[in-house]
């Protein structure tokens, strides 16, 4: 009798834990309903039983939120591309480790590794930087096709680019972050903002740019590729390319501490690194690059293949510590330098472009001298690289914790650097340009 | 005009106690969500004592005075475009006989009805740099407009989403005045523009100054339309990027919020005063008092030439959302290259729940700040309880809260404080309903406030000279006589509400309790998801369109069958 009920007690805890194993699995996402929709769907076949709630936030919504939650936490996983916003979050011990059982994923896609170190996130797709532009446009104001970086700083592109602010989409910071890296500090700066002297605008979104350049509103984007590959997979006239200064970089998925649905997390997790979960990463509304190599067997002709193709295999390492110590650095100097500056920056860039087109019909080696001048005064930057790096400038940018320069302040500091120096550059373009005609 | 009276001196319990549930509900839902995230405008980094050098920090940034001036000079512009499209339709439409006169009042209430996302891509494609009206001019004349570059965009976009306010408001208060008054006028010999701006717009301003104090406001605390035009230095874009990225730990955004907070109460107490003091009360009310004039026939086809040029300008957006939903694809062209039903086919299975929780949110958030401001207007122009006027500035100063400070604001207040299952309070679908309410609460009480303010106290004093009680007077003389004006603060409440995304984006937990701007908002993030969200978008205005024009109806019988009792 005892023995019968103790069975059925057992059973019921099997049924329920069974039952568990599905369950409502809730994930903040970043991933908008193009993305989420069919890999809801194919997880909820693959896992009977089980429904994947998604709340979408954008990146920073969602570290703010599970932030302001803890304390209650309802979510079970964190899904999205910035690796930044994951190291964030497991900074703030508010995710939960996780080896994954799946095997047959490589440990690197490109040059980066797949997973997090300590094991809190999981990479399950890749992606890479570059530049999307819209062929109706280029075409009706006789444009060039771009192939690198440098390109979108030449005089053609002068007020036809776009870019999101690295302060608002994680992925613009990384691709900032890995020019910085590929070309060093002072060169790296200098490269950006020879191409932001170009910019049309700097959105507040990371979708922004590729909605302006799908409606044809500016010409080119600086682009996450699935940004352009799902605009092409929806009938937009847009093209895309890598340029060779790039890096590949996972986008993740993390459990979250103190889960109220740990199993159907982690089930969530597998699914994705499965084959059926990588298979939906082709669908023409997602196209991410899968980390699971067979996969790319069933993608259509001419899609990236990071574990065949040359040209994504030599990229350049990402490094991920340097990028989280100078992760506000970058983006406070970007805004205070290039967003909040914007017409400064395009005024003196207007002069060097037209200096240059007439030093091209009549060399003038004095007024060559002063377009060196005006340029290495664009590129000046207010501190150095060591400087961006250090602790105290870290806690500058981290609220009421240390006693530091408040953030304010050192804003308003590179904010009149930049715009003395642009003014100055101006100047000089403008003298050369009167001793070049 | 009757003579100024002072309020009713009598001090009810009754309305003691109203009072102090109105206050109750404003500390609660307002008050403590704000505070528990401004308060770090005012501590020190390092220490975190009270201190004022953020405030210092903020006037020796260059950045924010730049955006502080320009925000004041696009707000003070945009009331006066604002003005130049709302007047000429109010006036047409209240005091003269004018066929269309619904149509028109409906359609003109569109605007403040713009899906988020949506509304501004549609824009660019019709007005931007290379939409259809450039790429039209430049095919035709080689010129190009910049209609929405820089401030003077945003003032135009702004004008064009905002003048309802105005319209409303004026529309309301111009219905109210006794046709009596420009019968005098009339005698004595005066018509035309003169008849109108001695005797209509000083009766009707009360109307006007809640419109256009709402409008200058609105516009200061605006995040979307500058942001959809990069426009990033203007005080509201500064606070939000602040608050939603960098600055997420620095007290500067939380500064700027404050900052607005104040303007917001300043700009509420600069047209109180100026409506002080005088009387805009007429009291014959009801009765035959209210008929129109005739436009003579050349006069009215200039007044149909005028309403349907401005009636194009202003929906000029909803007819690119329009086209927009039913477009393949659109790129660098002047109109789609091909037209498809597609996308409605895509959202009609998900937009029912979105739909539902809309009407219900929006509805029950509207219904709130109907009685509430109502409520609060009678509290404080009929009343002499201590410190009424701060139940005015309180919930006044809501306008001026950015959403997502009362999102974060909500969710740090309420989501510890558990249910007995464990839910978090804030992830209660009801307190997305309340966060509408509180965002929403200025309009229907300006609403409210300009309607009291056009109504004799005479009226009132009759009743209780005749032995009916107080809240007897208000149940039969007050609530019916103002039920115009809170009809306008219940459309205005409602509608906006409607639309309204960025609170709402903090607060959603689950798909099934989101409304249609959280599901638009998930669509507009892709390049396949533009088209359906253009038709989500279609919908919602429709939806909205619908309700609006029910109430309405609804209304209209209500002051049918009350002028048949009387």
């Amino acid at each position: 009798m005892y023995r019968s009920i103790a069975l059925a007690a057992v059973l019921v805890c099997a049924a329920g834990a069974a039952f568990a194993q599905g369950g409502k699995v809730t994930v903040v996402t970043s991933f908008s309903k193009d993305v989420t929709d069919p890999i809801k769907k194919a997880f909820e076949k693959a896992v009977p039983g089980s429904t994947l709630e998604v709340q979408n936030r954008n990146t920073n919504a969602g570290v703010k939120f599970l932030e302001e939650t803890k304390a209650n936490n309802q979510v079970d996983l964190f899904w999205a591309s910035a690796p930044d916003a994951f190291e964030v979050l497991k900074g703030k011990k508010l995710l939960a480790p996780y080896k994954p059982k799946a095997t047959g994923i490589p440990e690197k896609v490109g040059s980066y590794p797949i997973n997090d170190k300590d094991g809190f996130y999981v990479g399950f797709a890749a992606s890479g930087y570059g530049i999307m532009w819209n062929e109706r446009y280029v075409k009706a104001n006789k444009l060039p096709t771009p192939k690198e970086w440098q390109d979108l700083a030449q005089a053609p592109y002068f007020d036809h680019v776009s870019i999101s602010a690295p302060s608002r989409s994680g992925t613009t910071h990384l691709t900032i972050e890995t020019i910085l890296q590929g070309e060093g500090w002072a060169k790296g700066w200098r490269t950006t903002k020879e191409i932001s002297g170009n910019l049309r605008q700097v959105t507040d979104r990371s979708f922004g740019v590729p909605e302006n350049v799908n409606s044809g509103q500016v010409g080119y984007g600086i682009v996450i590729d699935f940004f352009a590959f799902s605009s092409q997979g929806a009938g937009f006239p847009v093209k895309f390319v890598y340029p060779s200064v790039t890096t590949l970089v996972p986008a993740n998925v993390g459990v979250v501490a103190n889960a109220p649905n740990k199993a159907g997390a982690e089930a969530f997790i597998e699914f994705l690194l499965s084959t059926t979960g990588q298979e939906t990463l082709l669908e023409p509304s997602i196209r991410r690059l899968p980390v699971r190599p067979e996969v790319y067997a069933k993608a259509p002709a001419d899609y990236p293949n990071p574990f065949k193709d040359k040209k994504l295999q030599g990229l350049l390492t990402f490094n991920a510590d340097l990028s989280e110590k100078r992760n506000q650095a970058v983006d406070v100097l970007f805004d205070q330098l290039i967003t909040f500056q914007l017409e400064p920056l395009k005024a003196a860039t207007k002069s060097l472009h037209e200096l240059d087109a007439a030093l091209a019909k009549k060399p003038n080696p004095q007024a060559s001298a002063l377009a060196k001048e005006a340029r290495d005064l664009i590129a000046a930057m207010p501190i150095t690289d060591t400087e961006a790096a250090a602790p105290e400038m870290h806690a500058a940018f981290t609220g009421g914790k240390q006693k530091t320069a408040r953030q304010a302040e050192l804003e308003q500091q590179w904010s009149a650097f930049a715009k003395e120096k642009y003014a100055a550059a101006k100047a000089k373009a403008d003298e050369g340009l009167k001793l070049a005609r | 005009m009757a003579l100024a009276l002072s309020p009713s001196t009598i001090r009810s319990p009754g309305a003691a106690l109203v009072a102090l549930g109105i206050a109750a509900f404003l500390v609660l839902f307002l008050v403590v969500p704000v505070a528990a995230v401004v308060y770090v405008a005012f501590t020190e980094k390092g220490g975190g004592g009270f201190t004022l050098v953020n405030f210092l920090d903020f006037a020796n940034t260059d950045l924010f005075v730049r955006s502080f001036w320009n925000s004041m000079y696009v707000s003070a512009m945009t009331v006066v475009g604002a003005s130049v499209l709302a007047l000429p339709l109010a006036y047409l439409t209240t005091r003269f006989e004018f066929r269309g006169s619904a149509l028109v009042q409906t359609l003109g209430f569109l605007p403040l009805i713009m899906p988020p996302f949506v509304g501004a891509v549609a824009m660019q494609l019709l007005f931007g740099r290379n939409g259809t009206v450039n790429l039209l001019l430049d095919d035709w004349f080689g010129v190009k407009v910049g209609f929405m570059e820089g401030l003077n965009g945003v003032i135009f976009l702004q004008a064009i989403h905002y003048f309802p306010f105005i319209l409303v408001n004026l529309s309301a208060a111009l219905r109210n005045i006794d046709r009596s008054m420009e019968e005098a006028a009339q005698n004595l010999g005066s018509q035309g523009l003169r008849l109108f701006r001695r005797i209509a717009l000083p009766l009707a301003l009360p109307g006007y100054v809640a419109g256009a104090s709402l409008v200058f406001v609105k516009v200061f605390d605006d995040v979307a339309s500058p942001l959809l035009l990069n426009v990033k230095e203007m005080m509201a874009p500064q606070a939000y990027l602040r608050i939603t990225s960098i600055g997420i730990d620095d007290p500067m955004g939380y500064v700027i919020a404050v900052v607005l907070i104040v303007i917001a109460v300043v700009t509420m107490w600069i047209s109180a005063r100026a409506l002080k003091n005088r009387d805009y009360a007429t009291t014959q009310r009801g009765g035959g008092g209210l008929a129109r004039r005739k436009l003579s026939p050349r006069q009215s086809a200039l007044a149909y030439v005028l309403v349907l040029f401005l009636l194009a300008l202003v929906l000029a957006p909803h007819v690119g959302l329009l086209l927009l939903s039913f477009a393949t694809i659109w790129s660098f062209s002047p109109l789609p290259d091909a037209y498809t039903l597609a996308h409605y086919a895509r959202v009609l299975g998900d937009s029912s729940v979105y739909i539902g929780n809309t009407i219900l949110y929006s509805g029950l958030a509207a219904a709130i700040d109907v009685v509430l401001g109502g409520a609060i207007a009678y509290l404080v122009l009929r009343t002499r309880l201590p410190a009424r006027g701060a139940l005015d500035w309180g919930a006044g100063a809501a306008l001026a809260v950015p959403g997502v400070v009362l999102g974060i604001g909500y969710l740090r207040a309420f989501y510890g404080v558990k249910l007995p299952d464990g839910t978090p309070l804030a992830a209660l679908w009801i307190m997305i309903v309340l966060a509408l309410a509180i965002r929403r609460l200025p309009y229907a009480l300006r609403a409210a406030y300009a309607a009291l303010q056009q109504l004799s106290i005479t009226l009132e004093e009759a009743a209780e000279n005749l032995g009916a009680t107080k809240s007897r007077t208000v149940r039969r003389i007050v609530v019916p006589l103002i039920t115009g004006g809170l009809l306008a603060g219940f459309v205005t409440s409602f509608a906006t509400a409607a639309v309204e995304l960025s609170a709402v984006l903090m607060l959603v937990q689950n798909n099934s309790d989101a409304p249609l701007s959280y599901g638009l908002y998930v669509l507009m993030q892709t390049p396949a998801g533009r088209g359906p969200g253009a038709a989500m978008g279609v919908i919602a205005v429709i939806i909205v369109a619908a309700c609006m024009a029910l109430s309405q109806i609804a209304a209209g019988r209500a002051q049918r069958s009350r002028e048949m009792e009387i």
